[in-house]
């Protein structure tokens, strides 16, 4: 083994079972319940004692969230991993960090490796700043001579040290991503695995925490960097692992990467174009409340294929609940095949509450007229408490292609640039009567 | 392949599916601070939002050793080991028993209540069931100051056997940390098993030898009732604070003896067998 290779990986794969209730059968003797739940009791008692994990449903289904992964990581990397929701990415990095054990395939590993699965992990709110520093740093494998020698240095990082006493529930939410991200960021390890957490905090502390990974980075120490943010990712990754349903179907330079993503997420609804997104059988939506179906459509509701610049369109999306959040909100967003987020929409609670009762509903988004230059746009749609925190987010479920304007009357560039078409009009002061123009396309 | 190398410069770690944690132990002993920080946690956080804080640990075994006095020593007549007073051999028997019934239902919900920390890093699992038992012992150290207090109050001074009590806490905890092993286990995944817990701290109050001498079992089945492991912790409890007044029943502590080791024994093992897929399924 290449001395300089730190993370080698050999057809890696991790398989769960779901089980499926037979919903269709209907009991109609009680002989039949008592037999069925005398066996299935039987069949779980058989099942415990063995250690076994046992799924509930009458029928059971393999789901491999990764399969047959391979790749090898050298000394001193960055590796940027992509991949849409349930590409297999958390379940990779649970893996390396030893938190679930793959199901085939192996994984050697050389040197200590810390997790960034979610900031602020084991943070308790009734303990003072000062005493989950502490706990943190022992929950991240720091031992407690190296908090104590970086105690100061944490301490400013986060900058809440008028608050060090103060306990952990009173901070902002500011405050409490600052100080875990700070206790965090002064782990050591050899191998440094982060997913997404530089999606919270301000501007200018994710400028900082940025900095901080350049520098793990520089030190000859290995990052494993999980993120949608495109831009994050080519600045920060030397090389790129594109992950889609547990495969890796790139391994290459970031640029390379991002653009095997692109063709991948522009490739995936064939069959039917006009729907972004369908898990109505709600294979992989394991959460209580997630969207499970997005479509385009047209104002008569027929389904839509390609969007005219500045024409109109309507997101259904489909939304299935288990449980009544009227708090709850449908969000919609769209961004740049470079990863540029342009718009968020998202619904308000006060006007309508689109998970108001449990069940399967959709709600539309009706955009009169779409003001985006043509090419290719990434959607991403999500359910979230309004204002508190997201249910479910589904990043880049599809794409949606942006043809020329079918209204005549929108001037464009000869060389057009720039992702929106912003209506507008040129006045010459020489001509103060000029009428626009009708535009020769490009 | 270089492997050994390598593995001589620095450790090498290898993933597989069933991979028998070789290092099973050493892993643990490597954590221990991780052991000391989450069970100075727990007790920290236990006293942190209470008025009277340690006091709750004073008025619980207070209460219950006047009732059981008043109901077993006045009401139904029953005998006193020896010449102790009844008091002092029901708060000698009460001791093990709130440690027990503690360890066992602190650590038997630990490992649902702390399913943030499994699901994000990585540490040994045993790790949080056996650090939540550590609250119990700080209660335990409150209720044996009282005991010493108690003993002053009605002038009986301890024996030599006192030196021989940290092996009967070590006994007390073995016992409840099988069993509760066993439970937080299987609760990951059954969050009825919980329901469990309740039952077996209020029967077993009565079941064992708490408020009466486990010597007016007759004795055709004292040797049986040792089935029961807190009978065995209990009158070593006893054999160990009331001097010579406590008779130690030998081959009915033995088989309590037996009996926590094959309990602790098998919940380790069933602990072991099933850590790799709490993550997944808690």
């Amino acid at each position: 083994m290449d001395s300089d290779i730190i993370i080698r990986a050999e057809g890696l794969g991790k398989k769960y079972v779901i089980g499926h209730q037979a919903e269709t059968e209907r009991y109609l003797v009680l002989r039949d319940v008592l037999t069925r739940k005398a066996q299935g009791a039987w069949r779980k008692t058989a099942d415990i004692l063995r250690g076994r994990v046992i799924v509930s449903g009458h029928s059971f289904e393999e789901f491999w969230a990764l399969k047959d992964v391979s790749f090898e990581v050298r000394r001193g990397e960055v590796l940027g991993i992509i991949g849409r929701n349930g590409a297999g990415k958390s379940t990779l990095l649970k893996i390396l960090s030893r938190i679930t054990e793959p199901s085939e395939g192996r994984v050697s590993i050389k040197g200590r490796v810390a997790s960034l699965l979610e900031v602020g992990t084991g943070f308790h709110p009734e303990l003072t700043g000062r005493e989950n520093i502490y706990l943190n740093g022992a929950i991240l494998g720091m031992t407690r001579a190296e908090i104590k020698r970086k105690f100061d240095e944490i301490v400013a990082f986060a900058e809440v040290e008028r608050f060090l006493d103060t306990p952990v529930k009173r901070y902002s939410s500011g405050m409490h991503v600052r100080l875990a991200f700070a206790v965090a960021a002064h782990l050591e390890p050899e191998i440094l695995v982060v997913d997404e957490v530089l999606a919270v905090g301000d501007v200018e502390f994710q400028k900082k925490c940025l900095g901080k990974m350049d520098e793990v980075a520089g030190h000859g120490r290995t990052v494993l960097f999980v993120s949608h943010n495109m831009q994050t990712l080519s600045a920060l990754c030397s090389r790129g692992l594109v992950l889609s349903q547990g495969k890796a179907i790139a391994d290459s330079s970031m640029e390379e990467a991002i653009a095997a993503y692109t063709v991948q997420v522009a490739t995936q609804n064939s069959a039917a174009p006009h729907v972004l997104y369908d898990d109505s059988t709600g294979v992989k939506s394991i959460s209580d409340s997630s969207v499970v179906r997005v479509e385009m459509l047209d104002h008569e509701m027929a389904p839509k294929i390609v969007l005219p610049s500045c024409g109109s369109v309507i997101f259904r999306i489909w939304i299935r609940s288990r449980s009544a959040i009227p708090q709850g909100s449908v969000i919609l967003s769209i961004r740049t095949a470079s990863g540029m987020t342009l718009a968020k929409f998202e619904t308000n609670p006060r006007r309508i509450q689109p998970l108001k009762q449990a069940g399967d509903h959709y709600v539309d988004c009706c955009i009169d007229s779409l003001p985006l230059m043509p090419g290719q746009y990434f959607v991403s749609v999500g359910l979230a408490h309004y204002g508190v925190r997201l249910i479910d987010w589904k990043m880049d479920i599809g794409t949606m292609l942006v043809a020329e304007p079918s209204d005549l009357t929108i001037e464009m560039s000869g060389y057009p640039e720039g992702p929106l078409v912003i209506q507008h009009r040129w006045v010459n002061e020489s001509a103060p009567q000029t009428q626009l123009a009708v535009g020769p396309g490009r | 392949m270089s492997e050994n190398t390598l593995s001589a410069r620095q450790h090498v770690l290898i993933l597989e599916p069933g991979r028998a944690e070789r290092h099973y132990w050493r892993d643990i002993w490597a954590y221990r601070e991780l052991f000391a920080i989450l069970a100075w946690r727990d007790v920290a956080v236990r006293y942190k939002q209470t008025v009277i804080g340690a006091a709750w640990a004073v008025i619980r075994p207070f209460l219950t050793t006047v009732v059981f006095t008043v109901v077993f020593s006045r009401l139904a007549n029953l005998p006193s080991d020896g010449m102790a007073p009844y008091a002092i051999m029901v708060f000698a028997g009460m001791l093990p028993w709130f440690l027990f019934s503690t360890v066992l239902s602190e650590a038997s919900g630990s490992l649902v209540g702390n399913a943030n920390l499994i699901g994000k890093v990585y540490f040994p699992r045993i790790i949080i069931p056996s650090s939540s038992a550590v609250v119990a012992l700080v209660d335990f150290a409150v209720n044996l100051a009282m005991l010493f207090v108690l003993m002053a109050w009605y002038g009986f001074p301890p024996t030599w056997r006192l030196a021989l009590l940290p092996a009967f806490v070590v006994l007390a905890v073995l016992a409840s940390l099988g069993p509760a092993l066993f439970i937080t286990a299987l609760n990951v995944k059954y969050r009825d098993f919980r329901f469990i817990i309740p039952f077996i701290v209020q029967f077993g109050l009565y079941a064992s030898p708490v408020g009466f001498s486990s010597a007016v079992v007759p004795s055709a089945w004292r040797f049986w009732y040792s089935l029961n492991p807190v009978v065995g912790v209990i009158d070593g409890f006893r054999w160990c604070l009331l001097g010579g007044e406590s008779a130690l029943y030998l081959p009915g502590f033995l088989l309590s003896l037996g009996v926590v080791a094959l309990l602790f024994w098998l919940g380790v093992a069933y602990f072991r067998r099933t850590e790799r897929s709490f993550a997944d399924l808690i």
